[in-house]
């Protein structure tokens, strides 16, 4: 920037020091704009109007033919966003159910593989550790496999005589045909009874609590390791990237002060690496989510339509059954959670940034401060 | 058309296709106009694309020669396009107003393509639409208006291993024909972790029994009647069979599908369509098979499935697609697909030639006289997944709770 002005101001004399502010259309600002415009135009037309477009057929009757916006095409108001949200249709039965499946999911695969991977990432940047290389290239190596690849992999593995069954038999447990085991977790703990009848009404998007409190299935497990699996690796470049840039001296200085090794990961190595845990966090969330490919590979949704996931749901509602509308007005909603959800966290977790302290942490120090003032009268 | 008007047509279609490439949206719905105009002009040369999901090498081979055949004849230039998602293929082709003229549909996808308008109703232009088994042309009937010529069809049948039907002291004369003669069969044939019969956990093989009681979601008058009498006995009975231990879904046993149950001598009889043949000749030729109409309940009863050809509203040139379609759907091409790669000819006209070239599928194409379609309107597809979903747990659930509840949804989408 200050190079740009420098130019300018090389070439001719001074603008007057109130035209600067002026917002005018100078050679500067088209030069910008020139600059800028293949990025404005390729975002334009690849994202900007194809969210606008979509926005348009979730509350239109697009039936699939044509463009959405020639004629015959009528805007229906909320009617598709009411179907999904509202009612006891199935509709939003199908919505409830796949909001539950991938809850389950979210709350499992998060914080499983945040904490997986900042193991990971401890461990290979121990300076003692032999093959540093070697391990940080194989624990990364689930991530640059394609996602088909893997799902194509995990049917094999846990199919009914596959090798986590096989495995499972020596220590005589016979393990459950994953992928075609539509029974709850949380129900199996509770012994796979029948519903008590206080939890067996209609509920939220008509699915009764029972449902709700289903857990993810044992086919959704599946997919959880899996996501486990092959997430971990990229989180841990990332951590990995942050430790290394915490550098030694910071490690080395917390140890003369006499703190242990718990200590020191948990007060001074943890709090440096905050936003990269908001990041990782963030990616994360926003990625289980939206979890499509491996259900489309996989499952397709099944058993009992326990793993399909709302990005499934709008694919299919869209593609297979014709209603554009409620598949537009699904990933719309998805959308909303998702913001929702890194809002959620954004507060939970404070500040991002540990330059600039939390809310409740900046109370903190204006009372300490305030204390030391009063203390030095 | 001269050289040069068409090169300037190719540097008009290339302006239009980059301008609709720069504004989406506004692109379509010119260049469908353009698409319209040309396909109403009688005796076109246009190129005609087909479009297929092909269940391996034999049917493309064979497609593209049958295709290649009508074209030397026609001399229209056409060509054959194997999708690798045929639906997801065909319903961008719809909404970009650039389909291809001729393409497989499902009895599934009929409804949401003909409700907005992409398909041409093209069924009573054929000369041979007399000819097609009548439960067929009402599967491709919407709305009154017969959109589109059966392409083939399937129906379920009794696949019985022969080796084991032996060893179990069973003759010929045993094969059943009543349900209870079924259950009978199936007990002999329990052996250790071997059920007797087995089927996938789906309203697509269960419903054969629905059919058989008298039953079925929609009644002959269009009604929902999915928690009928009729169907109620049928699930009962089912149930019944799977909690004695003589029957299983075949993803309980672990397989994938009926077939690979059968092939992997999971159980000795299952319900398949006629396209497990195909399957047990390539993957599974140890085993030997027999197949057999299905047992009668109440009457007879299997369920079909069928795939047409159909027209998109927007083809370049759609007299020559009703012209590809009238010639892939005569009785000698048809008879030529079945031995190629195994369907059953959508004609009746066909029906004796297929009983003496296929005399161990005569039982499958048996099964048209009496066969069921599955209901295909706006929002079935969805009423029959839920449903399968419940009929997983068939086993510990109330046949009737099920029922009600696929009842409540089934309404929701007949009206």
């Amino acid at each position: 920037m200050t190079t740009t002005e420098e130019m300018v101001r090389a070439r001719g004399p001074a603008p007057a020091p109130g035209s600067r502010r002026r917002p005018g259309f100078n050679r500067q600002t088209a030069a910008g704009w020139l600059f800028v415009s293949p990025t404005l135009l390729i975002l334009g037309v690849f994202m900007l109007l194809p969210v606008a477009m979509a926005a348009w057929v979730s509350v239109s009757d697009w039936g699939g033919r044509g463009s959405p916006w020639g004629s015959g095409v009528n805007f229906v108001g909320t009617q598709n966003y009411a179907d999904v949200l509202g009612g006891r249709g199935l509709a939003a039965r199908d919505f409830g159910t796949a909001i539950r499946n991938n809850l389950y999911y979210v709350l499992l695969v998060v914080p499983l593989q945040t904490a997986l991977s900042l193991t990971l990432a401890f461990l290979v940047n121990k300076r003692a550790l032999r093959g540093k290389g070697f391990f940080r290239t194989a624990f990364y190596f689930p991530s640059v496999t394609s996602s088909v690849a893997i799902t194509v992999l995990w049917l094999f593995l846990f199919s009914a005589s596959g090798a986590v069954n096989a495995v499972l038999s020596w220590f005589s447990i016979q393990g459950p045909n994953w992928f075609q085991d539509p029974r709850g977790l949380i129900h199996l703990m509770l012994g796979g009874g029948a519903a008590p009848p206080a939890l067996a009404q209609p509920g939220l998007f008509g699915i009764s609590a029972w449902e709700w409190l289903a857990g993810p299935s044992v086919a959704m497990t599946a997919f959880i390791f899996m996501a486990v699996f092959t997430t971990s690796g990229t989180f841990m470049l990332l951590f990995l990237a942050a430790l290394q840039a915490i550098g030694e001296e910071t490690d080395e200085a917390a140890m003369v002060d006499g703190a242990s090794t718990w200590q020191r990961f948990w007060y001074v190595t943890l709090p440096m690496l905050r936003p990269t845990l908001f990041t990782v966090l963030t990616l994360g969330m926003i990625g289980t989510w939206q979890v499509f490919d491996q259900i489309y590979t996989g499952s397709h949704g099944g058993p009992s339509k326990t793993t399909v996931t709302p990005a499934y749901l709008s694919y299919e509602a869209a593609f297979i059954a014709q209603d554009w509308g409620r598949g537009a007005a699904i990933a719309f909603v998805l959308f909303a959670i998702i913001v929702a959800f890194t809002l959620l966290q954004r507060t939970v977790l404070g500040q991002a940034d540990p330059a600039l302290p939390s809310r409740s942490q900046a109370r903190a120090d204006r009372k300490r401060q305030l204390e030391v003032r009063n203390g030095a009268k | 058309m001269h050289p040069s008007s068409r090169r300037a047509a190719t540097a008009a279609i290339a302006v239009l296709a980059s301008f609709s490439l720069a504004a989406c949206g506004g692109g379509f719905s010119s260049s469908s106009q353009s698409a319209t105009t040309s396909g109403s002009a009688s005796a076109n040369q246009n190129p005609v694309t087909v479009l297929i999901g092909s269940s391996g090498d034999a049917e493309t081979t064979s497609v593209k020669a049958a295709v290649a055949a009508w074209s030397t004849k026609s001399g229209v230039p056409a060509e054959v396009k194997v999708a690798s998602d045929l639906v997801q293929q065909a319903t961008q082709g719809f909404a970009g107003g650039k389909p291809d003229d001729v393409l497989y549909v499902s009895t599934d996808q009929l409804t949401g393509w003909a409700k907005n308008g992409s398909l041409e109703a093209y069924g009573d232009q054929l000369a041979n639409k007399g000819d097609f088994y009548p439960g067929l042309v009402s599967a491709f009937t919407y709305d009154g208006k017969f959109y589109c010529a059966p392409k083939d069809f399937s129906t379920l049948a009794l696949v019985i291993n022969t080796a084991m039907w032996k060893e179990a002291g069973l003759t010929d004369a045993d094969v059943p024909t009543t349900w209870d003669q079924l259950a009978a069969v199936a007990k002999k044939l329990t052996k250790g972790k071997r059920v007797g019969l087995a089927f996938g956990p789906e309203l697509q093989r269960v419903g054969v029994f629905m059919a058989q009681a008298g039953g079925g979601l929609i009644s002959s008058d269009g009604k929902a009647q999915a928690n009928a009498q009729p169907n109620i006995d049928a699930l009962t009975y089912v149930k019944k069979l799977m909690t004695d231990g003589n029957a299983a879904f075949s993803s309980d046993l672990g397989a994938g599908w009926g077939g690979e149950a059968f092939g992997k001598k999971m159980a000795a009889m299952v319900i398949e369509g006629n396209w497990i043949t195909g399957a047990m000749k390539s993957t599974y030729p140890g085993v030997d098979y027999k197949v057999a109409e299905l047992p009668a309940g109440a009457q007879k009863g299997t369920l079909q499935y069928t795939n047409c050809w159909g027209i998109s509203a927007d083809a370049d040139n759609k007299t020559a697609a009703v012209d590809l379609v009238s010639f892939l759907t005569t009785k000698d091409q048809q008879l030529t697909f079945a031995k190629d790669f195994g369907v059953m000819p959508s004609v009746q006209s066909a029906t004796d030639g297929y009983k003496t070239d296929n005399p161990t599928m005569v039982p499958f194409i048996n099964g048209a006289a009496y066969a069921q379609n599955l209901p295909a309107m706006a929002g079935a597809a969805d009423v029959i997944k839920e449903f399968n979903s419940q009929l997983a747990g068939l086993k510990s659930k109330d046949p009737k709770a099920i029922l009600d509840a696929t009842q409540t949804d089934l309404q929701a989408v007949v009206g």
